[in-house]
């Protein structure tokens, strides 16, 4: 059992958030993650930049160019998980886009990353048909986008190449627009558990603790990240940035009704 | 449309290993619509016969076929010139968006975006939403619009909204970006009218569609003047459509070379030029997988040339597979010898090409490039340069640099 699957069997509902790999650099981001998973957060999203991320808004694209400035490679990346790795045993996953994980290689990725303590990867723009083209990975799960307008036939495929979590994508339209989750998000859970036992977590779009208790009512997971990514870039020259954006997420985003 | 797959391809979707759908999940409802809608539209001949009239009464075609005798002269060999820039908006780029402007109409969409460079493509989409009575929307960069003031204004004529783009590097491939992302959020009544054979399947297959008219008219026309096939194609290659279409319909023609010219910009470093298949490896952008200038973290390069519609890091996936096969060449001429080649061009024969153009244009004044690719002397060779569009839209440009 993945240690994803652990911590979805473990917990009831799960709170996801989502940070920007070096942003504003990556010392902090290691900080910022041991502070959130110390917030009550089960599993954390680290978003590795991308010159043309294509499904993000403009907070996270903003977070993304400034990360890019500091010229990090996968190297520095799975580096920033070992050092996390040995204090907590929070579940981490990268959000990221084919190019550069093609560029570092699919498998030595799946194999450099799980061994120092990654547990899995979303990678944006990879669709089922075009993974099936691929060397399958071994070590790390993968984590694939449903949305309400995937049809059933592909709702199927999605959940063949799936293993952790499904991510299911509330809005049309990219990270961080309006908050607005839409009516249909139930109905896809409700589909999606027809084909697949994988919890399913449900981002884009939800930037209050409100939305996040409406997505527990009816998913496993929320998963929040323009909200936090604005708060990080508010408060980024605060010395006491990390234990700052552990308590936003507490107070204001998972605090129960 | 003529004959259709040429080239055996594992599947539709792919040519060879390249091309394919990489996109954000959400984007695969309106793929898998739009494949459909086109595929309908596409066997349907109200439909191709609407375009073809369309296309003959509204843009014009088709176009020459022309023989540049003062030109021939100065190379020392034949040269047709395929006179795209006397389209309707002076470039090619119009047979595409009328076919894409009524696939749009058909699919009940009633607003149009796209993405523009030099402005050529938004023009032409401005036009053909007049046309249709779509709502029009065109995002381009900030760069772009600097550099091309008098498209912009051109298409805010044409009753379309221009945005502006200002992030990453402010150009064409920024202005993609964020045509994408309105286009995740507005599908319900939004088509995307992509400009070249970039992007997600089936974008490549059906801008190539969409294009190839321009080889089926010059190979019928060429037939008509000389009684056999031309030895060369020679076309620019930024996306790659004008080039597609002309070399499309010549595919299975083995005696007739082809060239696809990249821009060569003012060096070879990573960032000072276009030239994908000498700077670039694969990778994916834009939903494709093609050539693309990156750096060695997988980061989409910087790219520069003197021609907007040139400037693009990567260039469809089907000039990729061609090129694996080894069934067209691709060089790459620089900034200054497409300038000199504007000038040539314009003083000899009274043809102002479009900088993009110009690059084919420079290609075929290398004579000793010429000669090594055809491995003889080159006097008896019949050549077709696509002139892919007209070079009004660059006059200011030259007007500036010339001032300097």
């Amino acid at each position: 059992m993945s240690r994803l699957s652990e911590i979805f069997a473990r917990n009831k509902k799960c709170f996801i958030p989502f940070v920007t790999a070096g942003h504003p650099d990556l010392e902090t981001t290691r900080e910022i993650v041991l502070a959130l998973a110390a917030s009550g957060c089960q599993v954390i999203e680290i978003g590795i930049p991308f010159s043309d991320p294509i499904a993000d808004g403009p907070i996270i694209q903003k977070s993304s160019f400034q990360a890019l400035r500091h010229g990090y490679s996968f190297a520095h990346y799975i580096d920033l998980i070992r050092q996390i790795r040995r204090e907590t045993e929070v579940g981490l996953v990268f959000m990221t886009y084919m190019n550069p994980v093609l560029s570092y290689g699919l498998e030595k990725l799946d194999r450099e990353g799980a061994e120092a303590g990654l547990d899995g990867v979303l990678i944006s723009d990879l669709t089922p048909e075009e993974y099936s083209r691929m060397e399958p990975l071994e070590a790390l799960d993968t984590i694939f986008l449903a949305a309400p307008t995937s049809s059933d036939q592909r709702l199927q495929k999605i959940r063949e190449v799936s293993r952790g979590f499904v991510y299911l994508v509330a809005r049309t339209g990219v990270t961080g627009r309006q908050s607005d989750v839409e009516a249909s998000v139930p109905k896809t859970v409700k589909r999606l558990r027809r084909y697949t036992q994988l919890p399913i977590a449900v981002g884009f779009g939800i930037t209050s603790a409100q939305d996040v208790s409406k997505v527990w009512k009816y998913a496993d997971a929320a998963v929040v990240g323009s909200a936090i990514v604005s708060f990080i870039e508010t408060h980024r020259s605060e010395a006491d940035l990390a234990q700052k954006v552990g308590e936003y997420v507490r107070k204001d985003l998972i605090s129960a009704p | 449309m003529g004959k259709q797959s040429k080239l055996p391809t594992p599947d539709s979707s792919h040519f060879g290993a390249y091309g394919g759908v990489f996109v954000p999940e959400t984007l695969m409802s309106p793929l898998e619509e739009l494949e459909e809608a086109y595929g309908e539209a596409r066997a349907d001949e109200e439909f191709q016969k609407e375009l073809e009239e369309l296309l003959h009464f509204f843009a014009g075609r088709p176009t020459p076929l022309f023989h540049a005798r003062r030109f021939s002269e100065h190379v020392g060999y034949r040269v047709y010139l395929k006179r795209e820039d006397l389209c309707h908006t002076g470039a090619h780029k119009i047979n595409n968006a009328l076919g894409q402007g009524l696939l749009a109409r058909r699919m009940g969409k009633s607003r149009i975006i796209a993405e523009t460079g030099a402005g050529q493509h938004g023009v032409a989409t401005a036009t053909v939403c007049a046309l249709l009575d779509l709502e029009c929307e065109v995002y381009m960069g900030v760069e772009d619009m600097r550099r091309q003031a008098l498209n912009v204004f051109r298409m805010e004529l044409l009753g379309a909204r221009v945005t502006p783009v200002d992030a990453g590097s402010c150009t064409l491939k920024d202005a993609i970006n964020e045509a994408m992302r309105d286009w995740v959020t507005n599908v319900e009544n939004t088509h995307y009218l992509l400009g070249s054979v970039l992007g997600a399947h089936p974008y490549p297959t059906m801008v190539r569609d969409f294009q190839s008219v321009i080889g089926r008219e010059a190979r019928r026309q060429i037939l008509e003047l000389e009684g056999k096939l031309p030895d060369l194609l020679v076309a620019c290659v930024g996306g790659g459509s004008n080039s597609i279409g002309l070399f499309y319909e010549f595919l299975e023609d083995e005696q007739v070379r082809m060239v696809g010219v990249e821009a060569g910009g003012e060096g070879q470093d990573l960032g000072q030029h276009a030239a994908r298949f000498q700077g670039g490896r694969p990778g994916v952008l834009h939903g494709t997988y093609s050539y693309l200038l990156q750096d060695e973290l997988g980061q989409v390069s910087a790219t520069h040339s003197i021609s907007a519609g040139l400037d693009y890091p990567s260039i469809g996936p089907e000039h990729a597979y061609l090129r694996d096969l080894g069934r067209v060449d691709y060089t790459s001429v620089s900034d200054k010898e497409a300038l000199e080649a504007f000038k040539i061009l314009s003083e000899l024969e009274g043809i102002i090409p479009a900088l993009e153009s110009s690059h084919a244009v420079a290609y075929c004044m290398k004579i000793k490039e010429l000669t090594k690719l055809i491995g003889s002397d080159p006097s008896d060779l019949r050549v077709i340069i696509n002139l892919s569009g007209r070079g009004d839209k660059d006059v200011e440009i030259i007007r500036d640099l010339r001032q300097k």
